[in-house]
């Protein structure tokens, strides 16, 4: 199992594999399929001060390989997840991700004073990527200035590192990296979800109630390979990689693009067994290709190596 | 809770745009409680990701067959309907909470009001009750005659009343147009269809005691995304989910 093993800041992962944010409520609906443990880590639902309902229904809209969603962030408050759900995930002994989000900078602030506090906690990811909530998420993660100012002061209040989440809603994803990394960022994540749109034909009106939403699924999986690659050059800073993963290639394939860990969202939709499917598999697909510890894949598309790894 | 490969046995037209399929496989001995619903798995590549809610409408514990009826209405239920007999379904299920028949023991009648495809769940719950000595009494709302399906085998579990919006069957109008006779021996209410029927329902209903199943556009079908909540004035956090909560609430227990 040690070969799967990898290392980041606050995360020491039995293997890469952690469900991405939003995708797997607090774990406990998924503790009904399969044993928790077996994941290297979970990123939890975003977090806001105050719990909130989120966006009138449909929330959700199936596209070509993907799909849009508009929740809005919907939880119970930061005071309630530290409460009632982070206890429950206590027996599984995996490192949790907490993401946190806000509509203001004195919300973020709060919540990260809060949640990072937990010793439950092992890193906080900042979101400034959602896009289905009018004010907060992703106007701070439009402008690099903003992205880097909330950056600092989370950073200043955290216990715990903090990893920021990326939006691919930008003209220069790059250029966003590197200015987080310069306000202390310890990590990021990527990418969060392309603004879509889906109409109904007959009658012309958005099969969403909030009309835009966020795209996920296999579809945005070439983008978030992408931009991995162009910022893992850039910055000197973890990733954990998401964006249409559905399959151990897929987790292989976005950590040769630089990631050093792989979130998987959409995916658990489709199969509830997914990540520990991923997980088993790819000791194989390692073998196939000869490659001891899963964390040398990081980088390898742009790394120099030493011998050709495909012609063994 | 279990993902099952079920073997489809027949996958056939009834009505228009309407196909029942029945599927084959261990996992159905588990589907027992009506009005809960299998996730359906539509196709075979990735184009269409998402499973269907696709609520239970019979199910034959022999036969090791379950029933689903369900309208081909977009890309990925036309997909679902192409599918051959002998191809397999993936499936999540069954999921959700269904109908409570223990509770309605005490009661001698049953009013069943559903309307297009919220109508196949009330034919398992229909049998179940009849099974318990309960008088069962349908009203089942569709657009047209073209569009209905399956009034005989309704008819064999009890006395059944149909409207059509167009009137080309029974009688013109809606399924609250058939409720405006007097209820006589405070049937309990069991009702599925689109929210804005529901709400009629309960809206005629009222003094009587009842349930109600919601429709709504599903993510995980579990209770993970939250893609599928209704607003309540009920609970404590102001929301249910209607897929792992519900689909099945008590009538007035959330907000339509």
């Amino acid at each position: 199992m040690s070969r799967l093993r990898v290392s980041l800041p606050g995360l020491d992962m039995k293997n890469p594999i952690l469900p991405a944010s939003g995708c797997f409520g607090f774990g406990k609906e998924y503790a009904k399929w399969y044993d928790l443990s077996l994941l290297g880590g979970i990123t939890i639902k975003a977090a806001t001060l105050e719990g909130r309902f989120g966006n009138p229904t449909p929330r959700v809209a199936e596209t070509e390989s993907g799909m849009l969603n508009a929740i809005g962030l919907q939880n119970p408050g930061v005071k309630g997840i530290i409460e009632n759900e982070l206890p429950w995930l206590e027996p599984y002994n995996i490192p949790i991700l907490a993401n946190i989000a806000g509509s203001t900078e004195e919300e973020y602030i709060e919540v990260t004073k809060h949640i990072s506090a937990s010793p439950l906690v092992s890193a906080v990811e900042l979101n400034i990527s959602c896009p289905n909530v009018k004010e907060g998420g992703i106007q701070f993660g439009t402008h690099y200035k903003s992205a880097a100012d909330l950056t600092r002061k989370v950073k200043g209040v955290s216990e715990k590192p903090v990893y920021v989440k990326l939006s691919p809603n930008v003209s220069n994803i790059t250029e966003m990296a590197e200015a987080v990394e310069d306000a202390g960022a310890d990590g990021l994540s990527m990418i969060n979800t392309l603004v879509g749109m889906k109409l109904d034909w007959r009658t012309g009106q958005p099969i969403l109630a909030n009309k835009t939403g966020g795209l996920s699924g296999p579809a945005i999986k070439p983008v978030a390979i992408r931009m991995i690659y162009e910022v893992s050059q850039k910055v000197s800073l973890p990733i954990i990689g998401m964006g249409g993963v559905s399959t151990a290639e897929d987790v292989l394939e976005m950590m040769s693009a630089g990631a050093s860990a792989v979130a998987v969202g959409t995916a658990n939709f489709v199969n509830p067994f997914i990540c520990p499917e991923i997980i088993e598999k790819l000791p194989e697909l390692l073998d196939e290709i000869g490659v001891e510890q899963i964390s040398e894949m990081t980088g390898r598309s742009f790394n120099q190596w030493k011998t050709p790894l495909s012609s063994r | 809770m279990k993902k099952h490969l079920l073997t489809i046995t027949s996958n056939t037209e009834i009505a228009r745009n309407i196909f029942e399929m029945k599927l084959t496989g261990p996992g159905t001995a588990t589907m027992t409680v009506p009005g809960q619903f299998l996730h359906v798995s539509v196709g075979n590549n990735t184009s269409k990701l998402l499973r269907r809610p696709l609520s239970i409408c019979d199910v034959d514990l022999e036969r090791e067959e379950v029933t689903l009826l369900y309208r081909a209405q977009g890309e990925g239920t036309k997909q679902l309907s192409q599918k051959h007999t002998g191809e397999t379904v993936d499936v999540l299920g069954p999921l959700g909470n269904g109908f409570s028949t223990e509770s309605s023991e005490d009661r001698k009648k049953a009013l069943l009001i559903g309307g297009g495809i919220g109508v196949p769940p009330l034919y398992y719950l229909g049998k179940k009750l009849k099974d318990k000595g309960i008088q069962v009494t349908f009203i089942l709302g569709f657009q047209s005659l073209e569009a209905s399906f399956y009034i005989e085998q309704f008819q064999e579990i009890g006395e059944t009343i149909v409207t059509t919006v167009d009137g080309s069957l029974g009688l013109k109008g809606f399924v609250t147009d058939a409720m405006d006779q007097p209820i006589s021996d405070e049937p309990l209410i069991y009702s599925v269809g689109p929210a804005v029927m529901l709400k009629a329902v309960e809206q005629k209903a009222q003094g009587l005691n009842g349930f109600i199943s919601l429709e709504e556009r599903m993510g995980c079908g579990v209770g993970a995304c939250f893609a599928c909540v209704c607003p309540t004035e009920t609970r404590q956090s102001g929301y249910v989910k209607i897929c792992s909560d519900g689909p099945v609430f008590k009538m007035g227990e959330v907000v339509l």
